[in-house]
């Protein structure tokens, strides 16, 4: 059985060194190579217990949002948190928006897109070690299977031990536990689209519709595979994210570090070394760090593109530490600038201060920015939209007693959540009556239309003239004016410009 | 051609044994979990083409045992629609033209029946919107020559116009006043004047004054006194702007002299009844339609 753990000699007896290698290492590459199945160690600290906490918040967030209720007058549906395909609007708890307005959706996914490059300017990459869906899925997913095969160690001993029942049993158990996840993974995804209660009833009784449970089956595919399978592969292979990074992170930027200039020469076994008075680093060889790391590299080799910022392995390390009564902090977050100064021989140390500098202040504002304006545009929105579609086909139809009469279809969004009532006349036509189809015959100057609360209603309108000042045009510009009657505050005014077409001048 | 198949070094692979130039190729296999889906991609692919038709014969195809085809399912949805509307249609058949313009449910049912059976039976000749032409009757306006209130419309719709084959057809007979020589080619010209001066138009005075007499003698028991038409003889309505054949003098006069009777076909032969009444209904909603006439009871 391979020792996979030996004691450090002397006043490191009590630290464990862990045979443990670095999947990418620049020594063992070669054209192509299969994953090497990684298995990080368990570790207690400060950012375990951070990045527990943010699996529980975020994970939270995510199968509690469709089930908090939100109630809406009418028939709206009372999901806090629905994008309703069907009905085209997407509802926020008291926010609705409709197709037309989409645009908030682009706004939002501008804030998205500079929040992450605010807080990669702050705190680097946050986003791939804490918050980052599959990070936090195969975070869980690894704990389940720690919970069920054990540790590290026992873990690699099972992969290497020939099938018994009692493998097939604990693997078995595992895929099942992860197989359940990722359904529920899958199953809440929908529950976004769908009213949540109505659609889990219908799940479960086999009602619900195929793009459901094809959605839900699809999901459910990828939460495993990725989660339980791909891991660290879709960090490194798959996503652009690390790569922008790349390009993003610069001198001020907080990297998890090791301090070489601390922790160099690093020697495990020092009893020997020191008596004869060599100067050793801080580093004692013990290899938790790559032990603990879910990517399987070895921090020690500086900055890579693999590492997502997860600061296992800075528990792992200060764990050690503390054993060994250093100071705690070789492998730390800090920036290149205080890693240069520290190597000077200047001691730089990161202070909050060092946050506010012109590239966060710069994505802070036009953060903010954008989310202002957002505010400001969703706050003034027109709750009343008039459109008006004339007729082309005929252009005018000329009456019996020489008037020229045109037809409009008038389309009004009432986008309030109650009904009302909207007075629709026109202006700039000299001697001009409407007549609304499905009213009475009779011609008016005005029609008082009602719309039902949160739609479009569309009427039929005639206009007719005989004035011949308008009759000697072939177009004349006018407009409609729709003014909204019995309103509780200042009455909402719309108004659109369109054309009557006359014969025109005979030549 | 030497085939020599080696072992390459580096990756342990072995070569195809063929040598080009000293350049040598290797032989990797496929990947194994490609290699499966592309066999079971051929077998999805064999199995389609025996459940669905597939293969062309000389002058057919192969059906699939599952039997189905893209006109069957289309006749399946024809039907399922025709059936979805039939509780619709039911109610238009069972009631007449006026109390359909009154329920404004069946009201928005109907103008779109209308509206389709329109674009397929009356486009050709009354023109996509309606508007009609030289010739043929604008139904968008307000001008009938036998009458725009729903009733009216649904009868002329039924028996059409001079359609011989229906016993009720609509017919009036203009007499050819200049080709059967009933009035001199001077009388003609007076009474275009007249006709024309009814409307305002640009016509001659003295020949407007001269031409009242032969009118009143010759028109006015079709066209009535005032010349504001007959709907029991389909006499068009002289005194407004709307022509059916045109409005110059030229073209009232080749009316007059020999005049052209268009025909309508009747629908009742070709379209079933509720058809008939969404058509109806739709007409009466282009704009131009009257309100039913009392009954005088």
């Amino acid at each position: 059985m391979v020792e996979l753990i030996s004691k450090l000699g002397g006043d490191t007896q009590d630290v464990d060194r862990h045979e443990a290698e670095a999947v990418n290492k620049a020594q063992n590459r070669s054209l192509y190579a299969s994953r090497v199945a990684i298995h990080p160690k368990t570790v207690h600290g400060t950012f375990r217990r951070l990045k527990w906490i943010l699996l529980v918040v975020l994970l939270g967030i995510y199968y509690v949002s469709p089930w908090l209720r939100w109630t809406r007058p009418g028939d709206a549906p009372d999901q806090a948190i629905l994008i309703d395909l069907a009905n085209r609007r997407f509802y926020f708890f008291f926010i609705e928006i409709w197709p037309q307005e989409f645009y908030y959706v682009a706004g939002l996914l501008i804030m998205a897109g500079v929040g992450l490059f605010l807080v990669t300017s702050l705190f680097g990459r946050a986003w791939c070690g804490y918050a980052c869906p599959q990070t936090v899925w195969t975070d869980l997913y690894v704990w389940v299977e720690s919970r069920i095969e054990g540790d590290r160690n026992a873990r690699i001993k099972l992969d290497a031990a020939p099938w018994s029942l009692s493998k097939l049993s604990r693997r078995s158990a595992k895929l099942a536990i992860w197989l359940l996840i990722a359904v529920a993974t899958g199953g809440f995804w929908v529950f976004y689209f769908a009213d949540a209660p109505t659609l889990l009833r219908e799940l479960v009784t086999g009602d619900a519709t195929s793009t459901a449970y094809f959605t839900i089956a699809i999901l459910t595919a990828t939460t495993f595979t990725f989660a339980g399978f791909m891991r660290e592969q879709v960090c490194t292979y798959m996503c652009p994210w690390p790569r922008i990074q790349g390009a993003m992170l610069d001198e001020d930027s907080l990297i998890v570090t090791y301090n070489a200039w601390r922790g160099e020469p690093r020697m495990a076994g020092r009893k020997k070394a020191e008596a004869q008075g060599q100067r050793l680093g801080d580093c004692v060889d013990c290899n938790a760090c790559v032990a603990v790391c879910p990517m399987g590299i070895d921090i020690r080799d500086g900055n890579q593109l693999e590492c997502i910022n997860c600061a296992l392995c800075i528990d792992a390390c200060n764990a050690v530490m503390d054993k060994v009564g250093k100071p705690r902090g070789l492998i730390n977050y800090t920036t290149a600038r205080i890693y240069a100064e520290n190597a000077a021989g200047q001691h730089g140390h990161w202070t909050w201060r060092r946050l506010l500098r012109p590239r966060t202040l710069i994505y802070f504002s036009l953060w903010a920015a954008v989310g202002l304006f957002m505010l400001f545009t969703l706050v003034h929105r027109s709750q009343l939209d008039v459109n008006v579609v004339p007729d082309r086909n005929p252009l005018f139809v000329t009456l019996s007693d020489g008037a020229v009469r045109n037809g409009y279809t008038v389309k009004i969004l009432n986008k309030r959540q109650e009904e009302r009532v909207f007075r629709l006349g026109i202006e700039g036509l000299p001697g001009a009556s409407m007549e609304m189809v499905g009213d009475s015959d009779t011609r008016a100057r005005s029609f008082d239309i009602t719309v039902p609360p949160d739609r479009l209603r569309a009427v039929k309108i005639y206009v007719t003239t005989g004035d011949p000042e308008v009759l000697e045009d072939d177009r004349r510009n006018f407009h409609f004016q729709l003014e909204e009657l019995g309103a509780a505050g200042e009455p909402e005014r719309a108004r659109y410009d369109a054309i009557f077409h006359a014969p025109g001048e005979k030549e | 051609m030497v085939t020599k198949i080696e072992k390459d070094e580096i990756s342990g692979t072995p070569t195809t044994g063929h040598e080009w130039d000293g350049i040598r190729e290797l032989n990797t296999p496929l990947p194994r979990w490609w290699l499966y889906t592309f066999y079971g991609t051929v077998i999805w692919g064999l199995a389609y083409t025996i459940a669905y038709p597939a293969w062309p014969m000389l002058s057919s195809a192969t059906p699939g045992i599952l039997g189905w085809s893209s006109r069957a399912a289309l006749e399946e949805q024809v039907t399922a629609a025709r059936a979805a509307q039939q509780a619709n249609l039911d109610k238009i058949a069972a009631m007449s033209v006026d109390d359909i313009l009154k329920d404004p449910q069946l009201l928005a049912f109907a103008q779109a029946g209308g509206a389709a059976a329109f674009k397929v039976n009356c486009v050709q000749c009354h023109g996509s919107g309606a508007a009609g032409g030289v010739g043929y009757p604008n139904l968008n306006d307000d001008d009938w020559l036998w009458g725009g209130t729903p009733d009216a419309l649904y009868t002329t719709l039924r028996n059409g116009i001079r359609y011989t084959a229906n016993a009720d057809t609509r017919d009036s007979q203009m007499p050819a006043f200049g080709a059967d020589g009933i009035l001199t080619p001077e009388q003609i010209d007076d009474v275009t004047n007249y006709t024309v001066s009814l409307s305002g138009g640009g016509a001659d005075a003295a020949r407007a004054k001269a031409g009242k007499a032969v009118f009143a003698e010759n028109c006015a028991s079709c066209h009535g006194e005032d010349g504001k038409g007959g709907r029991d003889f389909g006499a068009p309505n002289l005194t407004d702007g709307i022509w059916l054949y045109g409005g110059s003098l030229d073209q009232v006069k080749a009316q007059i002299v020999k005049p052209r009777l268009g025909v309508m076909p009747a629908w009742s032969h070709r379209l079933d009844d509720a058809t008939i009444k969404e058509l109806a209904v739709y007409v009466h909603s282009l704009g131009g339609g009257e309100a039913a006439e009392a009954t005088t009871q």
